[in-house]
């Protein structure tokens, strides 16, 4: 199992740092070794917050979009819309199912990743840039406090996928 | 959220509704208000549905699925199911089997697509131990290399749902409403319907399969049987499923952007 699970935060490494596109303010960040990013909030049920000024992008984690599998289809709202911290904004369609995304935050939704329609598959190809979902002017700031950094989140999905 | 009570042996409770030929789409509103609103584990059997119906995943597109000049011509309802997958169409012929969980009714179980298809596999491995070669074969259950049952599943916080529609028996005419997807597992081959798919009855009668499906229930769950009534009484008004029946006008549509995407009388039709 950690050989396993070894081998999966390795390939998904290389997979960010071979495939994806890092922009040079993401390649300034460090990439942790089980492809999580240093600089972006991480919530419990695998999704990431970028707090960046005003607004706050959202999206799926890599080790998500690594358990989940080829997206094919994603459903998001429309912009103007609200989200609540824990509440479902949309969901992703995968090999036979659906699956709620959450978003991390409150607030107002001021932009949806509309490329997603019709490349679904960035979500797993770029989880981090192109695969961004939704960017929310945030209602409450200090809800980002709650939130894991990459360290704790690390340690969060090597112990999730230690337990099963 | 409440966990629901643990029996002595550690086993978690399921409820299990047993139904005969329900409606799908109401089956389809039953089955997304407990996932949506219940913390119990549950699972619904419905043994076949009065009217043939095409059922499509959520992201399924008329136009790419369906002939369509058949399906309206001969009026056959048009479902847009809440959970993902692919298309079925369903009959009298077909017996389904739905599993909701607590994400935590499984010991030791990521609620992921995947591992939870395993999951259910181990269910039918015990109903069909012994009768025909049965596994799972990518996300499709099989005997041999043709497909008797479709699955489909829908993953929320805390919950999820894994559903399967059994091919009991089915009308060969009822196939040609539906087009080769262009997204099909590999063990497919680019089989047409009739070589790809399989009768269960050809393996096992409905109640015995029945029977035994509970039965392997009761080795991972205490099952506890519950009445529809008892839901439907106590049912959200607020709840609006997701699961709705197509309009002929949406179908016509999708068919004539199609067919030309441009064109004027796709948009001049009432």
């Amino acid at each position: 199992m950690a050989l396993r699970m070894w081998a999966s935060s390795t390939a998904n490494a290389l997979r960010l740092s071979s495939k994806a596109s890092l922009s040079p303010a993401f390649s300034l960040h460090r990439c942790f070794s089980s492809g999580i990013l240093d600089g972006l909030k991480y919530a419990p049920s695998h999704e990431w917050v970028k707090h960046e000024g005003p607004v706050a992008s959202v999206g799926i984690t890599d080790h998500a979009q690594d358990h989940l599998g080829e997206v094919v289809f994603v459903d998001l709202p429309e912009p103007g819309g609200s989200v609540s911290k824990g509440g479902s904004f949309g969901a992703v369609e995968s090999v036979k199912a659906t699956s709620d995304i959450n978003s991390p935050i409150s607030g107002e939704i001021v932009e949806v990743n509309t490329k997603l329609t019709e490349t679904p598959g960035l979500v797993n190809s770029s989880p981090y840039e192109d695969g961004w979902m939704i960017k929310v002017k945030p209602s409450d700031p200090s809800e980002l406090g709650s939130l894991m950094g990459p360290k704790e989140y690390t340690k969060f999905c090597e112990e999730e996928d230690a337990a099963h | 959220m409440t966990i629901p009570q643990r029996q002595k042996l550690g086993r978690p409770l399921m409820k299990l509704i047993r139904l005969r030929e329900w409606p799908i789409l109401q089956q389809l509103h039953i089955e997304e208000q407990l996932l949506r609103t219940s913390s119990e584990n549950w699972c619904i059997i419905n043994d076949g549905t009065r009217e043939p119906t095409i059922v499509m995943g959520v992201s399924g597109k008329p136009a790419e699925l369906l002939e369509i000049k058949p399906v309206l011509h001969d009026q056959v309802p048009v479902i847009k199911r809440f959970t993902g997958g692919g298309t079925v169409i369903v009959d009298g012929g077909s017996i389904f089997v739905t599993f909701i969980c607590n994400k935590d009714a499984v010991p030791d179980l990521q609620p992921y697509p995947r591992p939870i298809m395993s999951w259910s596999s181990l269910i039918y491995n015990e109903v069909f131990h012994g009768t025909g070669d049965f596994h799972l074969r990518e996300n499709d259950y099989v005997f041999g290399n043709r497909k008797f049952g479709g699955n489909a599943q829908s993953i929320t916080k805390g919950r999820w749902i894994h559903h399967t529609s059994f091919l009991w028996d089915y009308e060969i005419r009822n196939m040609a409403y539906l087009k080769l997807p262009s997204r099909a597992p590999e063990y497919r081959s680019a089989r047409d319907h009739l070589e790809f798919i399989c009768r269960m009855k050809d393996y096992i009668s409905r109640s015995d399969f029945i029977d035994r499906t509970v039965r392997a229930l009761g080795t991972h769950f205490s099952v506890e049987s519950e009445e529809l009534e008892a839901i439907q009484s106590g049912r959200s008004t607020k709840f609006s499923p997701l699961s709705r029946l197509l309009t002929a006008q949406e179908i016509e549509s999708a068919s004539c952007e199609l067919e030309s995407p441009k064109s004027l009388a796709c948009f001049s039709s009432p």
